[in-house]
Parts: structure tokens; C-alpha cells; sequence
């Protein structure tokens, strides 16, 4: 079977054709660099997403974080959930860790404040 | 006297004053308008900045502070919550702010950095009234990602540029119902990688040849009407549908913001909107340069940093010849 897909790695977007067998990835075509291949390889056996956005802080003021890898797309909701359930003290650097293993990820600031 | 003045303190402003400085100028000043640096980066929290410039993939504010960094150790001045109103052709530039009042500074040099602003709902010519909740793609990220409200609920968006897909995943994930973008060419303006990540992971129609031809409302926007469109780029008739909303975002495109442009006299390009530059990034005023959004709207801000790099070495060898 042949699914077609649009890398999101780079702003390139290349349209990439990948060659599936019982759910593997067995050849990837159309990508420029070999980072879309593992993209597409990634893509139909499990998608992540990064996810960013942004935290209440003390003060009432927000402050922008992203996840420092990407997690499984279907628990982005989730992962919005716990972000939004969440109150930071000040001050914070860019790198902090704000919430620690959320989906095998930490959620990062990404301002200093 | 001051060396050099650069307008704006955004991505292009503070890569060209890296740039001068490190290219021997020392008496620099960056003057910025909000009250801190990073310009619009401070609001696209967003990732996929940096990868040609750093290797790796940064949000907005994270790219911004690799350069604001860089700027606070050289020691380089900053004047912020100050707004440039005037500049002249023989570089005498006018500004205020609440402490010194208006104040006015000679400059050997000068770069503009001001970027660019959005095309408002005027230029558009959407029939309706003028109820709330009709914003540009970016005030509404500014909304949502730097004062933390949500400007509306159910939405829909006119315009498929890359802010406008940003903002339909950001919505979303936040809470909101994005129920569709609608795209008057039969092709997006946004990256391809944009409209996977933003519409389709969220199963947001996309729909192209599409247009706004009518706001609804009073006091507040309660749907808008949309249209297919013809190669013409006409609404046809028989394609209306009501499409109940109360928040409407605008991304039709960006323009260099030009105001101080012309006061100081500089040509302008009548297809980039921006002034005419050589490939030093001068303009047709002698030792006035201009880089970044100001000059064409760039599809990355790694380019911009690119060309501001070119305008800040440029212009520190205007002054130093001049010596």
C-alpha cells in the first residue's frame, strides 16, 4: 500500500510517497533529506507532535512553553489539559523545565519572565 | 551625533546591530516601540524558526532571545516604548517616549527595521456592519498568546497564510471550534507543512476558491457568508452559505510598513511595497538602509537575519569610509 504524506519537518514540505507493508514503512520516496524519511517512517507507525503553548503565571501574566520533544499526537488534548491546569512561579529562564514526563516529554519555557 | 540608528528591535534590527558592531562600530542605538525586543517573534510561540541559522527548530521567543542575548552582552543601547515619528532625507530622526518627551537624533547611518503590518478588514471590502469579533490573524495571537484570552469561540478564517494556519491550530487546541479557512485563490499561500500540521491533524476544512462576502451581527459577529468564487475571483451566485461564528480572523497578507519610508523620501518599489534597495540593502537615500519585513515580506525570519546581516555590515562601512 501507498500513503501519501507532507513532511512537516522543514518549510520545504515535501510531498512524500511512503511504501507500506503489514504497517512498516519499506521505502520512502519524494523527500529531499534523509530527515524526511524517518519522518514518514515515524508518521505511519506512530505520529508526534511538538506541542507549544502557553502557562498562567503567578502574576497573571503567560508565559510560552513547548514540549522539548515530540509527543504522540493523539494526546495533545491531554497534554493542552495539563499545561492549562497549570500556575508557574516567577522568575523563569528559557530551557526551565515546567512540568516535568509529560508523554515522555518535559514542557519547557521558552521565554525568560 | 549617533553612528547609527536602527529602527525597530525585532529579529532584523537586532541582527543588523549585531552585525555593525561586530564589523567595528561601536555608537549604535536600537530604537523599539513595544517594551521589549524580539518584535513579532515574541508572539509566534510556535516552533520551526532557526533551522537554516542554528541547525535546530526554535519558537518565536527562543530565536529572539539568541539575538537579544547577543545584543545585551556587546552592550548595545536600546531605547525601548519609544515610537520614531519622523525621519528626514538628511538623516535627522524624531522621536518620543514618556521620559524624554520628543527628542530628536542625528545619525550618520540609519537602518530601518520596522517590519511589516497586516492587511486589515478595510482593504477587503466585506459587506456587513462593524460588530466585535472581527480581528487579523495576529491580533489574535496576540491575544491568545501573550495576554492569555481566547477572543472567541467558534470560528472562522478568511485567508490561508501561515498566520492564519497557525492560528487555527492554536485556537483549536485551546478550546475553540475552527470551522473552516476559507482561501480566495484556488491554492494556499501557507507552507505545506502548515496545513498538514495545523488543519488537517484537526480535521479543519481547507476551502479553496473560497471567499467572505458578508459579516453578520450587531453587537457581536453571529456568522458570515461565504462563497465559491469564480477565475475571476467573483462570488457565484447559488454558492451562498450562512456559516453561524462569532469571531472572524483576517489573514490576507502582509505589507511593509512604509510610513517612516516615505517621510524620509526613499523610493518605493510599487511590487514589493517596500523601498527600492541595492544589494548592500540601501536605499535610493544615501547611507539609509533598510532589511527584513520593511524591505518584501520574507517566508522566514532565518532570511531575515540573513539580509539584516547584510544591511548592518554595509552600513558600518558607510561610516567608517565616511571617517
Amino acid at each position: 500500500m501507498e500513503r501519501k504524506l507532507t513532511c512537516i519537518v522543514c518549510p520545504l514540505g515535501c510531498e512524500l510517497r511512503a511504501e507500506i507493508t503489514d504497517g512498516k514503512v519499506q521505502s520512502v520516496t519524494g523527500n529531499t533529506c534523509p530527515r524526511g524519511a524517518k519522518y514518514a517512517e515515524s508518521e505511519v507507525v506512530n505520529p508526534r507532535r511538538t506541542v507549544t503553548s502557553t502557562v498562567r503565571c503567578i502574576n497573571g501574566s503567560v508565559l510560552p512553553v513547548k514540549t522539548d520533544r515530540a509527543i504522540p499526537k493523539e494526546k495533545m488534548a491531554e497534554c493542552m489539559k495539563i499545561i492549562n491546569n497549570t500556575i508557574v512561579r516567577l522568575p523563569i529562564c528559557v530551557g526551565d523545565v515546567i512540568i516535568r514526563d509529560v508523554f515522555g516529554a518535559n514542557i519547557v519555557a521558552t521565554q525568560n519572565k | 551625533m549617533t553612528d547609527m540608528v536602527i529602527i525597530g528591535g525585532g529579529p532584523a534590527g537586532m541582527s543588523a546591530a549585531i552585525a555593525a558592531y561586530e564589523s567595528g562600530v561601536r555608537d549604535i542605538l536600537i530604537i523599539e516601540r513595544d517594551t521589549a525586543l524580539g518584535g513579532i517573534l515574541q508572539q509566534c510561540i510556535h516552533n520551526g524558526f532557526g533551522l537554516h541559522r542554528f541547525g535546530e527548530e526554535l519558537t518565536g521567543p527562543e530565536y529572539a532571545w539568541r539575538y537579544e542575548a547577543r545584543v545585551r552582552e556587546l552592550g548595545i543601547p536600546v531605547k525601548l516604548g519609544t515610537t520614531v515619528l519622523d525621519i528626514t532625507p538628511e538623516k535627522v530622526i524624531t522621536a518620543t517616549n514618556p521620559e524624554d518627551g520628543i527628542f530628536k537624533i542625528e545619525a550618520r547611518a540609519v537602518i530601518l527595521a520596522m517590519g511589516c503590518r497586516e492587511r486589515p478588514r478595510g482593504a477587503l471590502n466585506i459587506a456587513g456592519s462593524r460588530p466585535a469579533g472581527i480581528y487579523s490573524a495576529g491580533t489574535a495571537q496576540k491575544y491568545v498568546n501573550m495576554k492569555g484570552y481566547l477572543p472567541g469561540k467558534e470560528i472562522v478564517i478568511l485567508g490561508s497564510g501561515d498566520i492564519g494556519l497557525i492560528m487555527a491550530r492554536r485556537m483549536t487546541l485551546e478550546g475553540a471550534k475552527v470551522k473552516m479557512v476559507c482561501e480566495l485563490m484556488p491554492f494556499s499561500g501557507g507552507l505545506a507543512r502548515n496545513i498538514e500540521q495545523c488543519l488537517n491533524d484537526f480535521d479543519i476544512p481547507l476551502r479553496l476558491s473560497h471567499t467572505v462576502v458578508e459579516i453578520h451581527g450587531r453587537e457581536r459577529v453571529e456568522g458570515v457568508t461565504v462563497a465559491r468564487v469564480d477565475e475571476n475571483r467573483k462570488p457565484i451566485s447559488g454558492t451562498y452559505e450562512f456559516v453561524p461564528c462569532d469571531t472572524l480572523l483576517l489573514s490576507v497578507g502582509l505589507i511593509p510598513e512604509n510610513e517612516l519610508t516615505k517621510k524620509a523620501g526613499i523610493e518605493l518599489d510599487p511590487i514589493t511595497n517596500g523601498p527600492v534597495v541595492d544589494e548592500n540593502r540601501e536605499t535610493s537615500v544615501s547611507g539609509i538602509f533598510a532589511c527584513g519585513n520593511v524591505v518584501r515580506v520574507h517566508s522566514l525570519v532565518d532570511y531575515v537575519s540573513e539580509e539584516a546581516e547584510t544591511a548592518g555590515k554595509a552600513a558600518a562601512k558607510y561610516i567608517l569610509e565616511e571617517q
